[in-house]
């Protein structure tokens, strides 16, 4: 198989002494959980923690969770969260400064306190997603010291995916769902009959000195077939794709399409695809005092694109109208962002469709952008 | 000393929750109570200062002819003039009164309504004058309205966001009530500061905080339609504490029918 040509066996049933291990090492295991009518990432302790037995239905603008007739567990897609929140959290502290008695100020920068996280059950996707936020936090001249932290101590475990939701479309972005590498373990869930196993693949040295602490098999090749398969699958079961050729010089063509006027009666202006996207970066810094003055803080949050007060210079808004910023939304994710950071803004994990809540769809906009085009 | 900021907090149609958010602030203001002279809080203290007053809060919408000329007087008194909640911001409540006939009302409620004296709408304190910033929310949010204090006081801009709601949801990563069970949910209308408390609890949003900055309230409307809300009921969503907000109050009447 790709990466290490290696690859393991762990029975479902050892799969505890894992996340032992994982516990033992000092990580925070995070990962997948039922909460709330969803498929939620939240801490891990057991693998009873896991959403046995449960998928879900999604389109554009709805989710539905719903039961299994097996006992995968992990035999669904992306949910609401992904694993921004962990890297870039959606609030967190820069600074605090004290007024001091000769007339002056100190300043003390925000320390992170969070144990170091293992990912558990990270989709190819969303390693892409991952290693996208890598070049805007971790870029050489301003590396993001929080995210960069996290990131650098963080365990990642992929598990590929074994079926695909009908908002997916990872193969279309090259981005699954198979993980090539970037990740220390991969695990491939393998149900067969009553055989429920997970063929496990170690990506980096930390990959293996975890697998060596699990009890294990070599996997012969029908395992390897068999998770192979599982892949397959999914990749028949690709519920959208885009056509990506040439792309980013269609956008910009196309600054005046017909199909923004279209959004402006449609889009909410909501923010919430810039919130669920893996990729989206963007934040606001806001000082705060408390009524003395004499204590300052200095706090960064998530903030969109779709806001006014994003683009706020003196004067206004640069992109007052919503069609200004669904354009924006949908030209860095696949144009400018190639620009900036030589790769594309979008990994095709297919957040955005679902948690739109009015179902707007960018795979379904790229296309009639290119068919009006034509017209 | 003489220099302390002066705050006077006054009172018009409203309920009083939101000078209870105040009220509620009391260690934060206990704190600086050697900073700022409360000089007018009714709900907290009977003495008051004579004005001129460096900021001013106004709870409560216009709905008689005394109130009308009294907030001419709380502005001319007033460095800043701030109005916290829906009342003062949007009519509040009482503005469902700019829908019907209030002497109808009047007629059914009261023994004598000829001792009333009352206007035939409830409207925003900036239909009468000039409001230097509106914090939104019935009631208004404690830290933001700490927030607003604090601005006024040293000559900054408050951080509030106009956005919808929707951010505050995904922040806290609650799972959207809208998408995951199908509830309709004023948020993304709406504008944050709450906290997006009623999502959190599997409600949809009521819309508290009115209109967000660019409420495409028709887009929403439609989808709600699908979900399966009557026109009717859409009509009632738009028509609770902001009914008066022009963006709402012009969804609410493309919907249902009259007097429901
Ligand atoms: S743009 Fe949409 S599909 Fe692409 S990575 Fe972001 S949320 Fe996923
Ligand atoms: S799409 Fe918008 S929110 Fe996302 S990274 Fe680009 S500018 Fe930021
Ligand atoms: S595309 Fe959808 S989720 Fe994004 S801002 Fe518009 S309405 Fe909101």
């Amino acid at each position: 198989m790709a990466n290490t040509g290696k690859a393991f066996i762990v029975s479902r049933g050892e799969l505890q002494s894992l996340f032992d291990a994982v516990i033992a090492r000092g990580f925070m295991p995070v990962g997948p959980i039922v909460r709330d009518g969803a498929i939620v990432y939240d801490e891990l302790r057991h693998v009873q923690d896991l959403p046995e037995g449960w998928t879900e239905d999604q389109d554009a603008g709805t989710y539905r969770l719903k039961r299994r007739d097996d006992k995968a567990l992990f035999g669904f897609n992306n949910g609401p969260h992904s694993w921004k929140q962990y890297l870039f959290p959606p609030r967190s502290k820069l600074w605090q400064g004290e007024k001091t008695e000769d007339g002056g100020f100190t300043v003390e920068e925000a320390e992170d306190t969070e144990k170091p996280f293992a990912f558990i059950g990270v989709r190819a996707c969303d390693l892409h997603a991952i290693q996208v936020q890598d070049k805007v936090f971790m870029s050489d001249r301003h590396p993001d010291p929080l995210y960069a932290g996290r990131r650098g101590k963080a365990l990642v475990i992929v598990v590929n995916c074994g079926q695909a939701a009908t908002t997916c479309f990872c193969t279309s972005m090259n981005t699954g769902p198979r993980a090539q590498g970037g990740f220390d373990l991969a695990l491939t869930e393998v149900l067969d009959g009553d055989d429920h196993y997970f063929v496990a693949e170690p990506g980096s040295t930390a990959g293996f000195s975890l697998l060596a602490e699990v009890p294990h098999t070599e996997a012969d090749k029908d395992n390897v077939a068999a998770a192979l398969e599982c892949t397959a699958r999914a990749e028949q079961q690709m519920g959208r794709k885009i056509d990506v050729s040439g792309v980013k010089e269609l956008l910009y063509r196309n600054y005046d399409n017909e199909r923004w006027d279209a959004l402006e009666k449609r889009c909410l202006a909501c923010g919430n695809c810039t919130m669920a996207c893996p990729t989206c970066f963007c934040s606001k810094v806001e000082d705060v005092t408390d009524l003395t003055g004499d204590h300052a803080e200095r706090w960064r949050e998530w903030d969109s694109c779709f806001t006014m007060d994003f683009s706020y210079i003196h004067g206004g808004s640069v992109r007052p109208t919503t069609r200004s910023r669904y354009r924006q939304w949908l030209v860095h994710k696949l144009a400018t962002w190639q620009d900036q950071f030589a790769t594309s803004g979008c990994v095709g994990c297919g957040r955005c469709i679902t948690w739109c809540p009015v179902g707007i769809d960018l795979t379904e906009e790229v296309r009639l952008i290119r068919e009006r085009e034509k017209d | 000393m003489t220099d302390k900021p002066k705050l006077a907090v006054w009172k018009f149609a409203s309920c009083d929750g939101c000078q209870l958010s105040l009220l509620d602030c009391e260690d934060e203001l206990l704190a600086v109570a050697d900073h700022i002279t409360i000089a007018n809080f009714p709900e907290a203290s009977r003495a008051v200062l004579d004005g001129p007053y460096d900021l001013s809060l106004v709870e409560g919408s216009i709905t008689t002819p005394h109130d009308r000329d009294r907030i001419q007087e709380v502005r001319r008194q007033s460095k800043f003039l701030v109005t916290i909640g829906a009342c003062a911001t949007a009519g509040g409540i009482q503005a469902l009164r700019n829908f019907t006939d209030v002497r109808e009302f009047m007629d059914i409620v009261y023994a004598s309504p000829e001792y009333i004296s009352t206007l035939d709408t409830s409207t925003p304190i900036s239909a009468h004058v000039n409001v230097d910033f509106e914090l939104r929310g019935c009631p208004i949010n404690k830290n933001q309205l700490l927030e607003v204090i604090n601005a006024f006081l040293n000559e900054r801009k408050p951080n509030v966001s106009p956005n919808s709601v929707c951010i505050e949801c995904k922040k806290r990563g609650t799972v959207c009530i809208m998408v995951a069970h199908g509830t309709h949910c004023m948020g993304p209308v709406t504008q944050a500061g709450c906290g997006a408390i009623c999502p959190a609890y599997n409600r949809g949003c009521y819309g508290c905080y009115g209109p967000m900055e660019t409420p495409n309230t028709s887009s929403l409307a439609a989808w709600m339609h699908d979900l399966g809300v009557s026109a009717d009921e859409l009509r009632r969503m738009f028509r609770t504490y902001n009914s008066e907000a022009p963006e709402f109050r012009h969804e609410g009447d493309r919907h249902g029918r009259e007097n429901i």
